[in-house]
């Protein structure tokens, strides 16, 4: 009775919705001085006011706000004159005062939109993903459950409370409901959490790893009969921590729900987990008696009242779009839709373009990048941008390499070296002793040796069968420790042998 | 020498008569020899308060410029945040927690070099008006021992008007410093919301409390008054605004032209005859003393009380919730096995006492989804009509009076079991929390009836805290030279039976 995607597809329309949380990468928590530095001790980043010690207040992080303000402009929201803090109440160990500072019915940014483009089968498309609402809150605390199979509160032996979390500032970003996207809907919602994630990249608000949970999604999906006008019951799926997640997800709950509604039952309105080795959901919380948070207004903080003047400034401060950036550069750089995503995805855009506008060739500018560096990198295990290598060091050597006093090989020693910390190309360059051998004579001298010691290849050679060449042109690449310039050396090989040299 | 006023007192301690340890000790002893009778004390800190005290008298033989009050002991109310020091607002959910840090009213009296000579007894949380609610026993008023010394701050006033201490801390959500000020005969003042910062006051109710000074005259409550007040960062509800010159306005005790609005909704039915008669006799004083007495009304007043127990439970059933046993305090049940839930309910079940649970119970179902619109929000509103009710008054009259409260100091267990008519005690006092403002009560003399004290509230604008300490200069200075010595000379002595 397994349902094909397609199946599903002819009979239902989907409807999204989806919630995204966003850590904000300030020095300091939502309401206190505390640092957020990510992966500290446990508990070593936590105050009175962190830890809801009896009378302890909180007070609002003036940069948080000034960071979704810009969230809420980049996603064309309207900031609200008047908002205020709620306090969101429930009781659990992780949550220190037991009620989450949100925004509740008075939130800070609202009715924004963001445009997807996705391949379709008649090409690309745009989607307009409607924004609801942008509110500020603070995360929780970390639970850790010891023991039990689950990994869950209940029947674990024991929980670890890890407090470091507690209060770092969170932005919520809700869409209205995403009907019309037919069987694209995974696509589309996989489009709208990348497209986010480089808007919030660009604004430079957030760290947006979805893997360390800087950016969570959670994806509401519903099914309805085609041409129905009433909304199917929905599931949220929680714990999807990357951008393939949210596509399988959502393709997951749509299928799991039809299955459901096919076979005569009915969707449960709940909480899921969504598991990464299976690509299924787990179900989690029902939402079936809606939880009741007895929201009130927070009395220990005042509104928030944005001065016009400052929202305008952030507004003229706002950068240009990532996708139409990313258009901008890949026509200007001509590049291939798969080199530009492999760039995105490798996050060397911004680097890339710093070394392009520094002189190189876009084309080279990026093979070194995405290829040598980011090879190191990864040997390593850092981020690109954590290499002692700056686009001005790579902007040099593409420039050698072109006035042909690099060759790539030795090209390749210069940026070994320049991360390796030895100094500047130049000063590379000197200290190891790379130059390129472009002396004719040196290189007749190291031929006439190879070609004596392997006097029989060197006679196949002369008898016609050029590829034989390579084992020569390899030895006197090696003779000469690699300094040479191997199309040179290959002139200079056939001609010495007697063979036409083109 | 304890029986001087702290103003008296800090000028011996400067012009070198006597010493902040002598002081200090005497003030010790004399909690030693009376708090098995009157229990205004939860901790007293003999060693913190002389070295404190010693460390005063380092500073002043060194000839460092010391602040007004410097080396004068004070009663601090348990309900503030003092670094290692027991601090349990007399509750049991909070026995043994020793806070990590100093309120921020603490840390000016510290700056202040005020010498802190322990925690004083209070009703749960601040939930009460007789400190009955204490989880350590209840305060007993030192005018008559079987009776309450009012509430929450009881443990404070009782201390005053025993002589265990020249000042003390309170603090006020609903009258916790003006009611057990009234019935003791001492003087408090809750300041306007936001003069004084909460940073470190154990919340009951956030929008509503403001801790504030409580001494035996009006110029020791004002030099107090400067000493905590002032706008501070960590609390974003603080005002950022000069500190009113209320020591200023207490020492020139001057009312002339001054209009006096007599609430008329604050004055009739329901308040004993003794305590109509003091007060319409310092209404008479004021208008001698150059003050003109006009009536005003405030229509909604009769609202306040009702809106105050949707909105003072409402927050307090969110502010009580972090007592889950997690990080600090009590915890009850932690057996093998024992899940979280179980644990956070067991120890909130042992930890917090009735009238507690019972607000927890009244603001968790008044702010529940379906019926917040009817009593949260709708207490909302009559709190902005409070407001306005105050704002239209202030136009009419400087300041606004009526007694503190309908009666005076009632029998201990009198009222334990009717919470209504406990509730009732505070009619007079709420709405100057509602609205923020300034209020003060001062002693207007004894009931004849029952020979108790009786106090006269006076009410300012939002920072024109200075206008109440004027009109009770003013009222104190004439009172005395009607009395011939301080009303609380004919407080027993307590030591007699000793």
């Amino acid at each position: 009775m397994s349902l094909t995607y397609e199946d599903v597809v002819a009979k239902y329309e989907p409807v999204l919705g989806l919630e995204v949380h966003v850590e904000l990468n300030t020095e300091s928590k939502m309401f206190c001085g505390c640092a957020t530095v990510f992966g500290a001790e446990p508990n070593t980043q936590t105050c009175p006011v962190c830890l809801a010690l009896p009378g302890a207040l909180p007070v609002v992080n003036e940069k948080a706000i000034e960071s979704t303000i810009k969230i809420g402009l980049a996603l064309n929201c309207s900031i609200a004159p008047f908002s205020r803090f709620a306090r969101k109440n429930y009781f659990y160990p992780d949550m220190p005062k037991n009620f989450q500072i949100s925004q509740y019915d008075e939130p800070i940014c609202v009715d924004g939109y963001v445009d997807v483009e996705i391949e379709t089968d008649e090409g690309p498309k745009k989607f307009r993903i409607e924004v609801e609402r942008v509110h500020m809150e603070e995360d929780t605390g970390k639970s850790l459950h010891v023991g039990g199979a689950t990994g869950r509160i209940h029947g674990a032996d024991y929980s670890l409370l890890d407090y470091n979390r507690a209060g770092i500032p969170l932005v919520e970003i809700v869409t209205k409901i995403v009907p019309g996207t037919g069987k694209y809907a995974p696509e589309v919602a996989k489009a709208y959490v990348a497209e986010l994630r480089d808007i919030l990249r660009s604004l430079g608000v957030s760290d947006v790893k979805m893997e360390q949970g800087s950016l969570r999604c959670d994806a509401n999906v519903s099914l309805r009969l085609i041409g129905a006008e009433k909304l199917g019951t929905r599931s949220e799926t929680k714990n999807v921590n990357s951008l393939r997640s949210v596509e399988r997800a959502v393709r997951g709950e749509m299928i799991r729900h039809a299955e459901l509604l096919n076979a005569g039952g009915r969707v449960v309105q709940e909480t899921r987990h969504f598991q990464e080795d299976t690509g299924l959901t787990r179900s989690g919380r029902s939402k079936e008696q809606a939880e009741d948070y007895r929201y009130f207004p927070e009395p220990d903080l005042v509104p928030v009242e944005p001065d016009a003047a400052w929202i305008e400034k952030l507004r003229a401060g706002l950068p240009e779009r990532p996708s139409i950036r990313r258009k901008r550069l890949q026509e200007a750089w001509a590049v291939p839709e798969k080199e530009m995503a492999a760039m995105i995805n490798a996050d060397v855009l911004d680097i890339v373009e710093k070394t392009v506008l520094l002189g190189a060739d876009p084309t080279k500018a990026r093979s070194w990048w995405l290829g040598e560096i980011s090879r190191i990198a990864n040997d390593k295990d850092v981020a690109i941008a954590d290499l002692a290598i700056t686009p001005q060091d790579v902007a040099e050597i593409v420039a050698l390499v072109n006035s042909g006093d690099l060759t790539d090989k030795l090209a390749r020693q210069v940026v070994e070296g320049v991360i390796a910390g030895e100094g500047k190309p130049s000063e590379v360059i000197a200290k190891r002793g790379i130059k390129v051998v472009n002396d004719d004579g040196a290189l007749m001298a190291a031929i006439e040796k190879v070609c004596t010691e392997q006097a029989d290849t060197a006679e196949k050679v002369r008898a016609g069968h050029i590829p034989a060449a390579g084992a020569l042109i390899g030895a006197v690449m090696k003779e000469t420790k690699g300094q040479a310039d191997a199309a040179r050396v290959r002139e200079l090989l056939l001609g010495h042998l007697g063979q036409p040299t083109s | 020498m304890i029986r001087n006023t702290a103003a008296q007192m800090a000028a011996k301690l400067a012009s070198g008569e006597t010493t902040s340890v002598a002081l200090t000790q005497a003030h010790l002893d004399r909690i030693n020899s009376v708090e098995d009778k009157v229990h205004a004390f939860l901790f007293v800190d003999e060693k913190g308060a002389l070295e404190q005290a010693a460390s005063v008298d380092a500073k002043r033989a060194k000839g460092e410029k010391l602040s007004p009050l410097a080396g004068v002991p004070l009663a601090l109310k348990d309900v503030l945040a003092q670094k290692d020091k027991p601090t349990t607002c007399g509750s049991k959910i909070l026995e043994g927690w020793l806070p990590p840090y100093d309120s921020t009213v603490v840390a000016s009296l510290k700056k202040n070099d005020i010498v802190i000579l322990g925690k004083t007894n209070m009703d749960e949380f601040a939930m009460g008006s007789s400190t009955e609610n204490s989880a350590y026993g209840p305060t007993h008023n030192p005018w008559d021992l079987s009776r309450i010394p009012g509430g929450s701050g009881g443990g404070s006033s009782a201390a005053l008007a025993s002589f265990e201490a020249p000042l003390a801390i309170g603090t006020d959500t609903g009258g916790s410093i003006r009611q057990p000020a009234a019935v003791t005969g001492t003087v408090g003042v809750k300041p306007t919301y936001g003069g004084v910062s909460r940073y470190g006051l154990v919340a009951f109710s956030s929008s509503l409390d403001q801790a504030g000074p409580c001494a035996r005259t009006v110029l020791d409550t004002a030099l107090l008054h400067e000493a905590i007040a002032g706008y501070d960062p960590k609390d974003a509800t603080s005002i950022n605004a000069p500190v009113p010159q209320v020591v200023q306005a207490a020492k020139d005790g001057n009312v002339k032209g001054m209009k006096i609005g007599v609430v008329k909704e604050l004055n009739g039915d329901g308040y004993q005859p003794g305590v109509r008669a003091r007060f319409d006799e310092a209404l008479e004083l004021l208008a001698k003393a150059g003050a003109e007495i006009v009536e005003v009304s405030a229509p909604n007043f009769e609202y306040a009380l009702a809106a105050y127990y949707l909105i003072a439970p409402s927050e307090a059933s969110s502010n009580l919730a972090r007592f889950d046993a997690m990080r600090y305090g009590l915890r009850v049940g932690d057996v093998d096995g024992a899940s979280a839930e179980a644990v956070m309910n067991l120890t909130r079940e042992v930890g917090f006492g009735k009238e507690v649970k019972r607000r927890i119970i009244l603001g968790t179902y008044a702010l529940s989804s379906g019926y917040y619109d009817a009593y949260y929000g709708s207490a909302q509103k009559v709190r902005t009509l409070i407001t306005q009710d105050f704002t239209k008054a202030f136009t009419q009259a400087d300041v606004l009076v009526s007694p503190t409260c309908p009666t005076t100091a009632f029998k201990i267990g009198e009222k334990a079991n009717d919470p209504l008519a406990m509730y009732l005690n505070d009619i007079a006092t709420i709405p100057v929390n509602m609205a923020g403002i300034g209020g003060m009560s001062l002693p207007a003399g004894l009931a004849d009836e029952d020979g108790l004290p009786v106090g006269f509230q006076i009410m300012s604008p939002v920072m024109k805290d200075e206008r109440m300490y004027s009109v009770g200069a003013a009222l104190e200075a004439a009172l005395l030279s009607k009395w011939g010595a301080p009303l609380l000379n004919r407080a027993p002595t307590l030591e007699a039976s000793k």
